[in-house]
């Protein structure tokens, strides 16, 4: 399937026509097509850009697909670009024996995404700990609260404009 | 305890009507059971757990933040000090992460010594768990015994790489160095008589009327929960599910090895002990096979932007110096992009997710560690048991804090 291919994909419609098999894909065109934002396939991974208001419906919908296992999810501050941060969601099919990844871009200003621990629970730290070191909030999120840092820290130290060192 | 946004740490209530005679307790950080610093906010009705809230984060280091600050090189101690129990699994990951950016063949030679060193691995940090599990139960000796044949591992390591825990030993690209000469016959001897080892652990405890009872039916996973919670290596098999990382979706050529993946249907603490225990005699075949199969060449990849030179050709050759110089003062530019490699390590699994933006320093790296999902399914597996039975499921998820709390 999609290791055999080496090549890189990138854009939407180069995805689009050099994977038309694949289930993910597939999964997402059946449920809403116009979600899936940008789309690309580099060093043997494929990434699948979805709009930031669909994530938890787009979850549910590889879910259904066989992608059944919530491996990791984490941010990226693309600091001082616009949108800002970036949510990159993989997600593994025990069955297909291969892993996707799914994209979210979120704005700067208030970062706000809607939470998928109703899809998979395991999700739950993940986002708290993004919440905690990326301070992008998760609606719908049973219990959204630090979980690395002091309960009263000032700041999210995994932001660009977070010092490594020295005073904030 | 108050959080910024204003909710309590309860944020669910009790039951109403069960509210009063409820008690909440503490168990950690310094608790012996908890392998670490693990805080649990403990929900009890009597003696019965109604409710879990593990409180993490008192080994937190920012390691993620460091290694922005950092070359790509200078990465791979950090990655030693996160799961201080799998130091050569997490240099793994990490190089396979990076060298799938770079875009790297690694030789054969270094692929098998990785596979070798990983497995070793594996041996190190089963031997922990167990001997720590064995002791939460009661049963003491057997701590002394793995810590016996955990010691001819460390002493292997110094060996190879001049440090018995951190060994920092594999480089992009490959390894540091050739191992010793006398590296091979080493391991040849542990491997020989270890299966012999594990036999003795399991006398100690496979018959042991106390250690069964406190482990059967104790901590039930179903496969349903463990894939919702995230939960995953040996756990996970031994809840029932057929998946692993190094059969599954191979790397450093995992594929060319013959192991099988134990598995149970039981879910509980036992089965979590015999997978392991198995899990472990399968270690000790790849081991052999990486031994008998050790192909010829070199350790490190034809690459002499990113990999140092020989000492030798450094004191004779220019180019070789100017390299050397250039990969210590200004690192090696990774080219942009952003890859997730994934590795099955011995307490689950492990993955890297390492964002490049075409510089010398990494842009983003996330690690992904199995003992931080592994953990929400605590209270899945303790709820309605006995609080006595939390100390046995702990030691059975196998949990390092400082791979949890990076």
């Amino acid at each position: 399937m999609a290791e055999a291919l080496q090549n890189t994909l990138e854009g939407r419609t180069a995805v689009l026509e050099g994977l038309p098999e694949h289930p993910a894909i597939k999964a997402i065109l059946a449920w809403k097509a116009e979600a899936l934002v940008d789309a690309k396939f580099d060093r043997g991974e494929l990434t699948l850009t979805i709009a930031s208001e669909e994530i938890r419906s787009a979850a549910a919908a590889v879910q259904a697909a066989g992608y059944n296992f919530f491996e990791d999810m984490t941010a990226v501050d693309w600091f001082p670009s616009s949108p800002r941060f970036q949510l990159s969601y993989h997600i593994l099919s025990h069955s297909y024996r291969e892993r996707i990844r799914l994209r979210v871009l979120v704005e700067g200003g208030d970062p706000a995404v809607e939470s998928i621990t109703s899809v998979w629970p395991s999700s739950n730290f993940y986002e708290r700990e993004v919440f905690d070191l990326f301070g992008i909030r998760f609606e719908g999120h049973p219990n959204l609260r630090r979980i690395l840092m002091p309960d009263d820290w000032q700041g999210h130290p995994l932001r660009k404009d977070y010092p490594v060192e020295g005073y904030r | 305890m108050i959080d910024t946004t204003g909710t309590p740490i309860l944020a669910a209530p009790a039951a109403e009507g069960a509210k009063d005679q409820h008690m909440i307790i503490n168990l950690g950080p310094q608790h012996p059971a908890t392998h670490g610093v693990l805080r649990l906010v403990l929900e009890i009705d009597g003696e019965i757990i109604v409710r879990i809230y593990p409180e993490i984060g008192y080994l937190h280091t920012g390691i993620e933040k460091t290694c922005e600050a950092k070359f790509y090189q200078q990465v791979v101690p950090l990655t030693d000090r996160v799961d201080y129990l799998n130091p050569m699994a997490n240099n793994l990951c990490y190089c396979l992460a990076v060298e799938k950016l770079l875009g790297l063949e690694i030789p054969d030679k270094a692929q098998w010594l990785r596979v070798l060193l990983a497995e070793l691995t594996r041996l190190n940090s089963h031997l922990i768990w167990l001997g720590t599990h064995a002791m939460d139960i009661g049963a003491l000796t057997v701590f002394l015994y793995t810590f016996r044949e955990r010691e001819d591992i460390l002493r292997i390591f110094e060996g190879l790489s001049g440090q018995r825990m951190m060994t920092s030993y594999f480089r992009i690209g490959g390894l540091a160095m050739e191992p010793p000469l006398d590296f091979f016959d080493r391991v040849q001897a542990f491997i020989k008589t270890f299966p012999e080892k594990i036999d003795e652990y399991s006398n100690l405890l496979t018959g042991n009327p106390i250690f069964r009872n406190r482990l059967k039916g104790v901590g039930y996973l179903s496969p349903a929960d463990a894939i919702a919670l995230g939960v995953t290596g040996p756990p996970l098999r031994a809840s029932g599910v057929d998946f692993d990382l190094r059969r599954d979706m191979p790397y450093s050529s995992y594929e060319k090895f013959q192991f099988q993946v134990p598995t149970s249907t039981d879910g509980d603490c036992w089965a979590r002990y015999v997978v392991r225990l198995v899990e472990m005699r399968e270690s000790v075949k790849i081991i052999q096979q990486a031994l008998d199969g050790m192909p010829e060449g070199r350790v490190t990849a034809d690459a002499p932007k990113i990999v140092l030179p020989d000492r030798e050709k450094m004191k004779t050759q220019m180019e070789a110096l100017i390299h050397h110089f250039k990969i210590v003062t200004e690192g090696f530019a990774v080219p942009a992009g952003e890859v997730y490699q994934g590795i099955e390590s011995g307490h689950g699994q492990v993955g890297y997710y390492v964002v490049s933006d075409g510089t010398a320093k990494p842009y983003r790296v996330h690690m992904r560690y199995p003992g931080f999902t592994t953990l929400q399914a605590l209270e899945t597996m303790c709820k309605g048991r006995m609080l006595a039975d939390l100390v046995a499921v702990i030691g059975s998820i196998d949990i390092v804090l400082g791979e949890i709390d990076r």
